[in-house]
């Protein structure tokens, strides 16, 4: 297995996705859609958002032209590899009453396996907080793993990062830290366009070996690295997070969560975009005659009032309840739940509010709100 | 076949595009019509069976005093009464009379304006009778609306959500227009329903099936307001085809 950092040239990026073609791999990516760069199937490297940046704010995105031709030099957009691995709408199975018996079909379809190019740190473990969920043994999906096992993940570390960023706080990135089978970073100069790259399985390396590539030299690496590291410099956010479970069981009361309440539209739109965000819910339909039904499973959200509701009423009635049931599951009960924080530190609930709230502002003032208390206990 | 439900289609004030919708389901009308007997929907066929009817369909919304009467007949022999549409629901694009004063608008309109009989205000169906279902729309999806009748006679839930236009937009893969082109968008106050087609071409949702479970208005126009929309503006969009729903009505009085 080839196991050191290897050089691809920018004009042989071509064959790399020649390779995962051939060996029978959907290639999905970055590509620039509708004013944003979003994930899709790649038919080539044109598909790439080369040349393309992004300016992120709570509530703001905007695609801005790079100085050069990066293919990799935005950051990351409103999508993320959840939609490939626990897509919006599933079905779960379909069933006929056939002379009076009922007869299920649990579909097992033949998905071609996808790979996944550009994969950032914080998605990375991102998909590692959803196997938490979906790998679990007593409740392990197996469609979700079926793709996720065929899945192939080439990974491009961060050399920027935006306004809305805060992995370094949540410690997941910028730098590529968990298994995937390639990767690389992005080297770019008026001289030269190529990336490292290191292979992190044995599939990751047969790939590797079919790619026109030659061993990196030791400033080779050491530029890369340093590439990292300024993104690591970047982060537009931060978020304290020792204290912050029980920082927030503390604060189960506090007023603010009435301020947030206010500001909040319920719309869901950070759980949507939230790459570890998992909860669906079940629809049933039944044909014209019913004598068959199908069940589909779909994402939700705990900001709908469905999610909660229970014989005759929704248990989290008001905004500040939704809104405190999301963060304090992502921040601090999914730390007794599945032992790690439930944010990956992407930003992309801050972007992607269409009223721009930001979790990590709205951790600050529950802290200095308690800071405010203890100063008044004081005197 | 006398054991078929028998359902019947009303229509009140409006522009018969909800109707048009159940009609528009080609394939799964006919299958529908072997399951329900379709008993009085005068639009789709002259044969009228009398009532009582299994499901009422009711479009349209109440404007006259003739109708205010009617929609009790129509309560009286129905067993599961079902609104459909912006007007059945809140008073449709007709509700707007709501702020004028009809009087004066009608004696500019009509020539000869004694043979109107017509009350104050447009009226959701609801205002004079207990309804069963309502299902929203301009007009209603008509997969919603089949599945609607599915779920009754087969004794399910139907698969209507009450949340926001944005999960639908997410679910389809599209880039949020409010957040990535500055588009005043209706979605995250609207009532989910038609599969986000708005934002799905770039244009901010219009709030079609009216407001979702929970809006907050004013935290979404204060954020138009940040966007540079006009005051103006954020009440003609409140202040739609479900102008007189009571959030958007609210909002959009309060920029008067």
């Amino acid at each position: 297995m080839k196991n050191e950092t290897y050089i691809l040239e920018r004009k042989d990026f071509p064959t790399l996705l020649e390779e995962l073609g051939r060996r029978g791999y959907r290639t999905f990516g970055p590509t620039v859609r509708d004013q944003a760069i979003v994930y899709d199937e790649l038919e080539s490297v044109d598909d790439l958002p080369a040349g393309w940046t992004e300016e992120q704010d709570g509530g703001k995105y905007e695609l801005r032209r790079r100085e050069d031709d990066a293919l990799f030099g935005y950051v990351i957009g409103p999508d993320s590899w959840k939609k490939y691995l626990h897509p919006p709408r599933q079905k779960v199975f379909s069933c006929a009453a056939v002379d009076g018996l009922i007869t299920i079909d649990d579909p097992e379809p033949e998905e071609p396996p996808m790979a996944f190019l550009g994969m950032r740190s914080c998605e990375r473990h991102a998909i590692a907080v959803q196997d938490g969920v979906f790998l679990d043994p007593g409740s392990a999906d197996p469609a979700y793993a079926r793709r996720r096992e065929q899945a192939l993940f080439i990974a491009v570390n961060c050399t920027n990062a935006s306004e809305t960023c805060f992995c370094t706080s949540m410690n997941t990135g910028p730098k590529v830290d968990l298994p995937v089978d390639l990767n690389m970073t992005e080297c770019l100069t008026p001289d030269h366009h190529r990336f490292t790259v290191r292979a992190g399985s044995n599939r990751g390396a047969e790939i590797l070996e079919a790619v026109p590539t030659r061993p990196a030299t030791e400033a080779e690496v050491a530029e890369a690295e340093r590439r990292i590291d300024e993104a690591a410099g970047e982060m537009g956010r931060t978020i304290e997070t020792s204290d912050l479970k029980d920082l927030l069981y503390a604060n189960l009361d506090n007023p603010h969560w009435e301020d947030v309440g206010a500001r909040c539209l319920n719309c869901a739109n950070c759980t949507m975009v939230c790459p570890t965000c998992f909860c669906t819910t079940m629809e049933d339909v039944t044909d014209i005659t019913g004598k068959s039904a199908e069940r589909t499973r779909r994402w939700d959200s705990c900001f709908t009032w469905d999610f909660s509701y229970m014989h005759g009423g929704s248990v989290r009635q008001s905004s500040k309840s939704r809104y405190r049931q999301w963060m304090t599951h992502k921040l601090a009960t999914w730390q007794d739940q599945f032992d790690r924080l439930g944010c990956i530190g992407c930003g992309r609930c801050i972007t992607w509010c269409p009223v721009g709230i930001d979790l990590t502002k709205e951790v600050e003032a529950i802290r200095n709100s308690e800071t405010v208390e203890e100063a008044h206990a004081d005197n | 076949m006398a054991d078929k439900p028998k359902l019947a289609v009303w229509k009140f004030a409006s522009c018969d595009g909800c109707q048009l919708s159940l009609l528009d389901c080609e394939d799964e009308i006919l299958a529908v019509a072997g399951e329900v007997e379709i008993a009085n929907f005068p639009e789709a066929s002259r044969a009228v069976i009398d009532g009582p009817y299994d499901v009422s369909l009711v479009e349209g919304s109440i404007t006259t005093p003739h109708d205010a009467e009617r929609i009790q007949e129509v309560r009286a022999q129905s067993g599961l009464l079902i609104t459909i549409g912006a007007c059945a629901t809140a008073g449709g694009i007709q509700a707007l009379r709501n702020y004028q004063d009809v009087k004066e608008m009608f004696n500019v309109v009509y020539a000869s304006p004694h043979y109107i009989e017509t009350l104050e205000t447009s009226s959701a169906i609801a205002d004079h009778v207990k309804v069963d279902f309502e299902l929203r729309g301009c007009p209603v999806n008509k997969m919603q609306l089949v599945d609607v009748l599915l779920a009754h006679l087969h004794g399910r839930k139907p698969n209507v959500s009450a949340h926001s236009v944005c999960l639908e937009c997410k679910e389809r893969g599209n880039v949020c227009v409010m957040t990535a082109h500055g588009t005043p968008c209706m979605g995250p106050v609207t009532h989910a329903g038609c599969g986000a087609i708005c934002p799905a071409y770039h244009r901010g949702c219009y709030g079609c099936f009216g407001p979702m479970e929970s809006p907050n208005m004013p935290a979404l126009t204060s954020w138009w307001k940040g966007l540079g929309v006009a005051d103006a503006d954020i009440r003609r969009a409140c202040r739609s085809f479900n102008g007189y729903a009571p959030a958007f009505r609210e909002e959009s009085e309060k920029y008067d």
